[in-house]
Formats: structure tokens, C-alpha cells, sequence
């Protein structure tokens, strides 16, 4: 597993989860700063996301949509706080309406994205999100619940055959 | 995709610092009002909102032992907001698993 460690503070509405890749740093910023690289693990299986504005740097405002099973297009964007190639991103992902424009109704959760070198052939990335208060939350698990079926491992099979439904 | 009041209320609680701090300091199941009041410096009318707030989103109540009246923590209202971080957790764990095979497919590509 690439995943070595996992910290969640219900109290605070944190989570923060840090993983080891075989890549240089500046390989694993570009998964996030290359948008063909971002939405090809950002978006569940289900959920495939596209961003239509990207651009990884201080002030800058980042937009995407994920498509549903059934068509539907929930929109996002990214207001970018902090942005340190290759080593520190910070930004804060909100919900927006149909014409792009940000949606007030859900508060944005703050993302902290770390990474450096842990040795000249293996990297570590911590991801801390810190959740806003409101529906949001539950917004976006609307997404995760499909990740919780399908993404983890691929073990779609396992889950049905043990009777599990969303 | 409705999210259910009672949820939005308890993020809306745990919002505030000082709201997660009564929280923590209600485990114990020790203190009234007037001795939580002490913690902060603000008012006792603001910590008593605060409180309310708290109250109204089920994660504490108050509870009569003799003659006083303590403020704890319901563990239950805790918990919803665990079980979703558990799925935030599950998220999060695919994006890595695609991140890695994204990695290792240009690996091979690049060799």
C-alpha cells in the first residue's frame, strides 16, 4: 500500500493522510499541476472530473465539473492560496453554480498538500483537509459513497457479493 | 444528495474553535456553565450561547447530578461526523491508488 498513514479528528474535522510514492517530488506535483494528469485520479471512477481552467499559483482561480452515472454535472473550483512547486500547494475547493460561478450556499474546504523527498528515489505527499461546516460535506460524500464502492482496490465484486448497496 | 438537518447542525457547532474546545472539556462530564465560562475570555453570555448552539446540535446536553447542572458531551453526536470522515478516508485512498498507477504507467512509458 501506498497509503502509510491515516489521521482523522472528528472533533476538528480534520483528515490528514500521507503517502509514499517511487517518483522524484517533482513528479508527484505533477499529478495536481498537470490538469490531463489531475482529472484522471481526482474524480472517482464514476465521477470522471474535467478541468476547464487550471492554473497552479498564488490568487489563481481553478474550475472543473465531475460527470454522474446519469449525466448530471456537479461544479467545483479551487481558489489557490499557496502554491510552491514542487513542494507545497494550498487551496480551498468550493461548489459552484451551473454558470461556474461559486455557490455561497456551501462553505469550502481547505486543502494543504506537502511533499518532499524521502530519499533520491521515493517521495512522501501529506494531504490535510480541513471540513467546512455545512452541507458540503455531505455534498461531496454524495461522490464519495461511489468511491466508497468502487475505488478503494477494485472490489466491486467482493462488496456486491456480500450484499452491501448504496 | 439532501443532506439531513441534524448533520448540517452539528458541522455548523464544530465550526468554531471554541465550540470544539466546550466539546473536549464536556467528556468529562465535570463542569456547569459557570466553571466552563472560566476557560474563555469572553463573556459568560457568549460562552452560554455557545453552549446553546452546542445543545441544539445534540452534541451535549445537561445533566442534573445533586444539586448541579453539568454540561456532557454526547459521543453519538461525535460520531456521525467520524463515519463521514471514514468515507472522506475511502476517497482519498482511491485518488492515491489512481495517483500511484499514474505514476508507474509513465514509468513504463518513459523506459
Amino acid at each position: 500500500m501506498t497509503v502509510t498513514a491515516v489521521h482523522k479528528d472528528a472533533n476538528a474535522l480534520t483528515m490528514t493522510l500521507t503517502a509514499e510514492f517511487d517518483a522524484s517530488p517533482t513528479r508527484v506535483w505533477e499529478l495536481w499541476a498537470d490538469p490531463r494528469q489531475l482529472e484522471r485520479w481526482w474524480g472517482p471512477p464514476m465521477y470522471p472530473a474535467t478541468f476547464t481552467k487550471h492554473a497552479l499559483a498564488p490568487g489563481s482561480h481553478v474550475e472543473y465539473h465531475m460527470t454522474g452515472p446519469s449525466g448530471d454535472q456537479p461544479r467545483g473550483y479551487w481558489d489557490v492560496l499557496e502554491a510552491d512547486p514542487p513542494r507545497r500547494l494550498v487551496f480551498l475547493d468550493g461548489f459552484a453554480n451551473a454558470d461556474g460561478s461559486p455557490n455561497p450556499d456551501f462553505s469550502r474546504n481547505k486543502g494543504r498538500v506537502t511533499i518532499e523527498p524521502i530519499d533520491e528515489r521515493r517521495t512522501r505527499m501529506s494531504i490535510e483537509f480541513q471540513y467546512a461546516s455545512t452541507p458540503a460535506m455531505e455534498q461531496y460524500l454524495a461522490m464519495g459513497m461511489e468511491e466508497g464502492l468502487t475505488g478503494a482496490v477494485g472490489q466491486v465484486d467482493a462488496i456486491l457479493a456480500e450484499g452491501v448497496t448504496a | 444528495m439532501t443532506p439531513t438537518p441534524n448533520a448540517d447542525h452539528i458541522f455548523a457547532a464544530l465550526a468554531d474553535a471554541t465550540r470544539r474546545d466546550i466539546v473536549l472539556r464536556a467528556l468529562s462530564g465535570r463542569e456547569g456553565v459557570a466553571e466552563l465560562a472560566g476557560h474563555y475570555p469572553m463573556s459568560f453570555a457568549a460562552v452560554q450561547k455557545h453552549i446553546a448552539v452546542l445543545e441544539r446540535a445534540g452534541l451535549v446536553t445537561k445533566e442534573r447530578t445533586g444539586r448541579r447542572k453539568v454540561v456532557l458531551t454526547n459521543i453519538e453526536g461525535l460520531s456521525l461526523a467520524r463515519g463521514l470522515l471514514d468515507q472522506y478516508e475511502s476517497l482519498w485512498r482511491g485518488r492515491v491508488e489512481r495517483m500511484t498507477s499514474l505514476i508507474t504507467t509513465s514509468e513504463e512509458t518513459d523506459a
